[in-house]
């Protein structure tokens, strides 16, 4: 990769990490919980993305950046008192920040940040595209902000572009760390006109000189450059390692010398200064160094009680991690084999059995360990809510209140990865179907402000994400009414209110009347369950009509294991994902009825679903195919709804160990991947989608009857 | 990994070789991970007869390949004493089920005949030469190419299913 596009991927990865700690510190300050520790993070934030923009020369999100880091210093410095107004424009100036931040990673324009830069210039007193004049922010010396406010007011009356007088000399640091004045004189000329004059007094004559010294220094007069920072900013990353000195040469090229940092604000009489732009002066004289050392000190050093300590962490690539738990996974199953080899076929097993108890517990104990590693608070994903529930609030009108529970609650990586979608989805319809608009809630007795949970606990090995709102609930008369006008069920169809609460996630569907940006088109919910499923997960729905719905997510805390029946079809075992059954049950020799050329139904309490054999259909060697004596087990798959598999058995049910062979041999169709039980043997499991798919292909095979029937 | 390119006909390799169906068949040192002796595999669905399904390898799930099935000589009668070797190349692993491992042979590029034309088709493809050593002869298996010609995935079973 190229050396600066890897340096850019570390910098966006900061700026996600640095827009999380803006976000929590704006929501903190939104519901008035904010110490100046915080207000401070925001700021820093903020600032850090800003330089690393800089330096990558993303000119938009600079400026955009410096518009708002101006707002924050004046919350910061207690200038500006962060009202839930201002909190608001800082917060939506937060999510155009991160906006921004996207833009410049795809290489793409046009984040429309007018509006918010034109509130946040009205929380300043600035004028919004006038970022180039050195703002308040810019200082982070707070006693200067009174006097650069002065001078926003005094810009329009100053017309003459001044001349900068620079003086720049390098310190030996500069030197060591790679620095090339050359460049540097280089990027001013790009500025402006300059002229160049290298002072060589330091020199000394050739055998004092330490080739290591620095001793050249530099007077550059540049002109026909209005804006002071533009020459900060070429110092930017060497303000630390020379002397450099900024000064309006043409107007008071003396009084740069004398009046000192931190003056009180100039009365126009003072007598001090003569000339025209006296005002600016002062300011102009401050050294970068000051500047720079000030940053560090508007951090108080003891972080406050409610501020999350920051654990030490390192970044560790997944494949070294996967690996590990792997080899751990590898040694449970080694054990388990050992431990039943041992016992089974000694007579000293007795003696051997208490050691090898102790083993699986710290094997269980070193599993867990390292799967843990693997974990991440949810809080990565519920932080990004906040944004999503404020923009589509706006969008609908409603005023929305979004309540976040249990954020520390810990799951695999990749299961954090894959829930955005579905919790972006869940939100939207919360907001959108769920709540009233504030006027309809008034007239309801409701407060006007809704209610939207969210939430994630762990619960039995699984963890539960809760969406819940407040609003009207499921209106089952008129998903019902909907459903028929679609065709998807029946108009006479007998439906309990679940399976009615349940046809809101069929495609397709939607209650609402028109198409908005926000809902409508009857994708989300049906996304929603897809995702849910492939994550090995279950989606319930409890709703009180005029109370509010809940939608309750199950997903299971690692992908790497599942939970699963084992079943024994032939003399093989098979795995079937637990999330897909619905029940198992011994059927009656008259439940079972050919269907057509070749199919079998079964009769479920009535019901008739297709009837396969799970030996038959993957052609399992020694499989029994009388289908009497076969436990039948009722799965569901998203593809085709219910459906009757026939096994020999049902072995028992326990957590497995996901080990796919895909890349070594090609998928294969009807089969998910494999797992290692703890004999040893690897048993299959069964990818219920895929199985029902080759039952489809396979219909053209005929049946034996009589021999299905057991006849 | 394929060897013909790069090498010069003084390089002399190393090759297991191992016997399946009476003949002598040598396989590249560098692509064997190990030898191990045969289980009992838990069978695949919708899969070439050949392919005789999979076995725990360490916890790894392994695919065990019938080499004399493979050749279209009718399956191996696997007993405790048939040997699985484990074939790694690429980012693919195999077992290959044979009768029996044999030998260590060196040979140089130089000692390797090319297939005869006559033999040439696009199934033994993986066939790399033939070597003649003290009488003997051995075939030269490629095993990318032969591993990758199980592969690919869906394709190649449906069409061998089919």
């Amino acid at each position: 990769m190229d050396p600066m596009e890897a340096i850019k991927q570390t910098y966006y990865q900061e700026c996600d990490e640095l827009l999380l700690a803006m976000e929590e510190g704006l929501i903190a300050m939104e519901s008035g919980e904010a110490d100046s520790e915080m207000i401070n993070a925001v700021f820093r934030a903020v600032h850090s993305i800003k330089g690393g923009a800089g330096a990558f020369g993303f000119s938009i999100l600079v400026a955009f950046s410096h518009v708002f880091e101006t707002a924050m210093d004046l919350v910061r410095s207690g200038k500006l008192n962060p009202t839930p107004d201002v909190v608001k424009v800082l917060l939506r100036a937060g999510d155009k920040l991160s906006d921004h931040v996207n833009a410049a990673r795809n290489g793409t324009t046009g984040v429309d940040d007018v509006e918010v830069k034109a509130e946040l210039a009205r929380l300043t007193g600035a004028d919004p595209e006038d970022t180039g004049v050195p703002a308040p922010a810019e200082f982070e010396n707070l006693a200067f902000a009174p006097i650069m406010i002065d001078i926003g007011d005094d810009e329009p009356a100053a017309p003459a572009t001044p001349v900068w007088h620079i003086r720049f000399a390098p310190q030996a640091g500069l030197y060591a760390k790679a620095n090339e004045p050359y460049l540097l004189i280089r990027e001013l000329g790009m500025l402006g006109a300059i002229e160049v004059t290298a002072d060589l007094s330091e020199l000394p004559d050739l055998t004092s000189l330490e080739a290591d010294q620095a001793y050249f220094a530099w007077d550059v007069l540049l002109r026909d450059c209005p804006d002071r920072s533009k020459v900060e900013e070429v110092f930017e990353f060497v303000s630390g390692d020379c002397d450099l000195k900024i000064t309006e040469e043409a107007t008071a090229p003396i009084a740069s010398a004398i009046s000192a940092p931190g003056l009180p604000s100039l009365d126009d009489d003072e007598p001090v200064e003569p000339a025209p732009v006296e005002a600016a002066s002062p300011v102009a004289e401050t050294q970068l160094e000051e500047k720079k050392a000030a940053a560090p000190a508007a951090a108080p050093a003891a972080a406050p009680v409610a501020v999350d300590v920051v654990k030490p962490t390192i970044r560790v690539d997944l494949d070294k991690v996967d690996r590990l738990v792997n080899l751990v996974g590898e040694l449970v199953i080694t054990q388990a084999m050992l431990s039943q080899r041992l016992l089974d076929n000694t007579q000293q097993g007795q003696n051997v059995s208490v050691g090898l108890g102790e083993l699986e517990h710290l094997l269980r104990d070193l599993q867990e360990a390292v799967m843990a590693i693997r974990t991440q608070p949810v809080k990565s994903v519920f932080q990004r809510m906040p944004r999503l529930v404020r923009e589509t609030a706006a969008q609908t009108g409603k005023e929305v209140r979004l309540e976040i529970e249990g954020e520390a609650t810990e799951v695999d990586k990749t299961v954090i990865e894959r829930l955005g979608e579905p919790l972006t989805h869940m939100i939207r319809n919360a907001i959108d179907h769920g709540l009233e608009t504030p006027e309809e809630r008034v007239a309801l007795g409701k407060a006007a402000e809704g209610t939207v949970k969210l939430s994630a606990e762990h619960r039995g090995g699984r963890i539960i994400i809760e969406v819940s709102d407040d609003g009207r609930g499921i209106n089952r008369t008129k998903v019902r009414q909907k459903a028929i006008e679609r065709g998807l069920i029946s108009a006479n169809g007998n439906l309990s209110d679940e399976e009615i609460d349940n046809l809101i996630f069929l495609p397709g569907f939607s209650t609402a009347n028109t198409v908005s940006n926000i809902s409508g088109r009857g994708v989300g919910l049906d996304v929603v369950r897809r995702n849910i499923v492939d994550l090995g997960g279950r989606i319930t729905i409890g709703s009180a009509w005029g109370k509010g719905s809940k939608f309750s997510l199950t997903l299971p805390l690692t992908l790497a294991v599942l939970d699963g029946m084992i079943v024994a079809v032939g003399n093989q075992t098979f795995v079937l994902p637990l999330s897909h059954i619905i029940e198992s049950l011994l059927p009656k020799a008259d439940d079972v009825k050919p269907f057509g050329a070749n199919g079998m139904l079964l009769n479920v309490r009535g019901a008739y679903v297709p009837l396969v054999s799970v030996g038959r259909l993957l052609n399992v060697p020694g499989a029994s195919h009388d289908l009497h004596n076969s436990v039948v087990i009722l799965v569901e798959s998203e593809g085709v709804g219910r459906m009757a598999l026939a096994v020999e058995a049902i072995v028992g049910q326990r957590q497995v160990v996901i080990k796919s062979f895909e890349s070594n041999i090609g998928r294969i169709d009807g089969i998910a991947a494999a797992t290692i039980l703890g004999d040893g043997r690897v048993a299959l499991i069964l990818d219920i989608d895929g199985l029902v798919a080759g039952c489809r292909e396979g219909a053209g095979r005929p049946i034996d009857y009589q021999q299905a029937l057991g006849a | 990994m394929s060897s013909n390119d790069t090498d010069t006909a003084q390089e002399r390799r190393q090759y297991i070789t191992f016997l399946a169906t009476g003949q002598e068949f040598a396989a590249d040192i560098m692509t064997i991970r190990e030898i191990r002796g045969w289980t009992d595999t838990t069978a695949l669905p919708h899969v070439p007869d050949y392919v005789r399904g999979v076995i725990n390898l360490r916890g790894m799930v392994l695919p065990v390949i019938d080499l004399k099935a493979r050749l279209g000589l009718g399956l191996t009668e696997a007993t405790a004493k048939h040997v699985i070797i484990v074939v790694n190349s690429g980012d693919r692993t195999i077992g290959l089920l044979v009768d029996a491992v044999s030998d260590i042979l060196t040979v140089s590029r130089q000692e390797i005949q090319s297939v005869p034309d006559v033999m040439r088709e696009s199934q033994n493809d993986y066939v790399e030469g033939i070597a003649v050593l003290d009488g003997r002869m051995v075939t030269l298996l490629c095993m990318t190419k032969l591993t990758s010609s199980f592969g690919g995935g869906v394709d190649e079973f449906v069409e061998h299913a089919a």
